[in-house]
């Protein structure tokens, strides 16, 4: 049989332990962030070269 | 390659795969076989999701992209961020709290098991029939260029690939993508940095970037809004989000390499580890191809990379005047540039804007004779092969890097073909054994040995049939793309499955299952009555699944839908 469901597994609320971030929802902000400024980051690229 | 290139190469490739297997050689647990070590963190977990995507193709086709159109083609990836996020927010606590083996099981807990078995069915169907050209592909190149027997190439990384993955199940996947990962990065580190000094005398990074900029090979971004543009910010944002998630949040290869591992924030923070790092890591392989390009400019190449093609055709005196020709184009592209780059240091903005607009031509001028090699070759034999942008890359590493540097090159096509395999034969034998096998014999569930004896039998017997079919695929004339095609066809509808799984909660068994069925028809018959482009039936498939499920819901008799929300 496939196992029983994990009742012991952290909630959505359990910090993730991430030096800086005190919730997931932190976490996802900086990598939505960091996707803006990489994309940011290729547009001066694209400026600068092409 | 000499005796060096061959110590690094088997060296690195054999030996991660004995030391994949010596080490998982005690696997008994069906929770290690299946999930991988229990006690795997985010690095083990983000490095196995980055190597399961990379595959040979990668670091083959892209540089050749890059090469031959530009950067442009980062923008494909711009939805991936997106989609992990998504992925880490919604579908893997939901697949960790339901402690499943598979993505399929999860329909099975929402729905049905109907449904579970039509979405593990699309899933086999798709995979199983990809399985060989993950093989074939990287296999028809290297063999090509390294004058290697295809078969044996073949055979050589199937056998690899199956003894490992067989003996230690994902736990052995997960443990040789990190060391394959190692490979494939001091690979290509060592290939940028060879490239850099290679080229000429006082241009240097930015004098080559300006001159691929200028020749349009760094469009990075394009905002346009015009639809016939391939590569734009919208269709990478739009597209990429969708496929993304297709294959990150249902395509049990990629769900296998997360769902293990010590406990949710591990795999979580192992996805976000790739939402961080997946765009600059192609930005980098497509800017390496740009500055092939630019290297290019300034030694001596072919006019048509797939050289083995080239001189099975190019025997009449129409093919050596193209080759004169093309040496005298790059000649004249090679003055023109530096002429260029003289002209831009002069503080003359017209004699710079004259020396662009002259380089520009003769790069177009280049361009033209290599169409012309082409049609050439397609004249003289209808089947040839005309794209040889997949070759520009190794001929690179064949001709340019010093020994011991190709054996590590030539040893990232093989780590990357088999660290995509391994973890495909991975999950196409998990969904046989837990979707199929345990569906139809109950009883035997509770025997883990046997169960772990059966997953080990049908990992092998899809490496078998992938090798088989890779053996046979060169009889199929476009095979990739017909592949690419079958699996547009199949993406959508499966996807479709898991949205209304997660966003629909009123939908029950019965009316999602109808409705992925007439879905899947719907794309059929569209595939065979209309003319678009294939990925769109992406899109089609998952909006139709979704659109018909919340119809049927409403129309179906209460007893029919009497079920919905179960898992939701």
């Amino acid at each position: 049989m496939t196992p029983a469901p994990r009742p012991d597994e952290p909630s959505e609320a359990e910090p993730p332990d991430v030096p800086g971030f005190r919730t997931w929802r932190g976490i996802y902000l900086f990598v939505f962030a960091w996707f803006v400024l990489v994309v940011i980051l290729l547009a001066v690229f694209t400026g600068i070269f092409a | 390659m000499n005796v060096a290139d061959w110590v690094v190469l088997l060296g690195t490739i054999v030996g991660i795969a004995a030391y994949g297997s010596w080490r998982t050689r005690h696997v008994r647990s069906l929770n290690t076989y299946l999930r991988g070590s229990t006690s795997a963190g985010w690095g083990t977990i983000g490095l196995s999701v980055m190597a399961t995507q990379a595959s040979a193709i990668t670091f083959l086709s892209i540089p050749g992209q890059g090469f031959e159109s530009g950067i442009g083609f980062v923008q494909n990836y711009f939805g991936l961020p997106l989609a992990l996020i998504i992925v880490c927010a919604v579908f893997l606590p939901m697949y960790r709290r339901l402690n499943v083996y598979t993505a399929y099981e999860f329909l099975g807990q929402r729905f049905d098991e109907k449904t579970r078995l039509l979405g593990a069915g699309l899933f086999l169907l798709q995979r199983g029939l990809a399985a060989g050209v993950t093989i074939y592909a990287p296999a028809i190149i290297i063999s090509t260029v390294l004058g290697w027997p295809l078969d044996l190439v073949i055979v050589f990384t199937g056998l690899l690939v199956i003894v490992y993955t067989v003996t230690g199940g994902s736990e052995a996947v997960a443990l040789t993508h990190k060391w394959q990962m190692a490979v494939i990065s001091a690979g290509m580190v060592t290939a940028m940095v060879v490239l850099l000094l290679r080229l000429p005398d006082g241009l240097g990074f930015s004098g080559a970037a300006h001159v691929a900029g200028a020749l349009g090979k760094l469009q990075a971004v394009d905002f346009s809004l015009d639809p016939s543009r391939r590569y734009t910010v919208w269709t990478g944002v739009f597209g990429g989000l969708f496929l993304s998630l297709s294959y990150f949040g249902t395509d049990q290869s990629q769900v296998q390499r997360y769902i293990g591992g010590a406990s949710l924030r591990e795999g979580r923070l192992g996805l976000m580890f790739n939402a961080v790092l997946k765009i600059p890591m192609q930005f980098v392989i497509l800017l390496l191809g740009a500055l092939l390009f630019v290297f290019y400019q300034f030694a001596p190449h072919p006019v048509f990379f797939n050289q083995a093609e080239w001189r099975r055709h190019a025997q009449d005196s129409r093919f050596h005047a193209i080759e004169a020709e093309h040496a005298t184009a790059v000649a004249q592209s090679q003055s023109a540039i530096r002429a260029w780059l003289e002209a831009r240091t002069s503080d003359d903005a017209g004699r710079e804007a004259s020396a662009r607009t002259a380089m520009v031509a003769a790069g177009d001028r280049t361009r033209e004779i290599r169409a012309e090699a082409k049609a050439a070759l397609a004249a003289a034999d209808p089947r040839a092969k005309t794209q040889d942008s997949d070759y520009v890359f190794i001929t690179f590493i064949l001709t340019q890097l010093p020994h011991g540097a190709v054996g590590l090159l030539v040893a990232v096509m093989f780590a990357s073909a088999l660290s995509s395999k391994a973890s495909e034969l991975a999950a196409l034998g998990t969904t046989t054994t837990i979707d199929f096998w345990r569906h139809f014999r109950p009883l035997a569930a509770a025997d883990e040995a046997r169960n772990v004896r059966v997953a080990r039998r049908f990992t092998a017997l899809w490496g078998v049939v992938a090798v088989a079919f890779a053996l046979f695929a060169g009889f199929a004339e476009n095979l990739i793309e017909s592949i690419n095609i079958l699996g547009s066809i199949f993406y959508g509808v499966l996807l479709g499955l898991f949205v209304v799984a997660f966003f629909f909660r009123r939908v029950g068994g019965p009316a999602v299952c109808l409705a992925a069925v007439t879905a899947q028809a719907l794309v059929i018959v569209m595939y065979f009555s209309l003319n678009i482009g294939y990925l769109w039936y992406n899109l089609i498939g998952c909006a139709a699944c979704i659109a018909f499920s919340v119809a049927l819901q409403a129309v179906l008799p209460p007893r029919a839908r009497a079920d919905e929300g179960r898992a939701g």
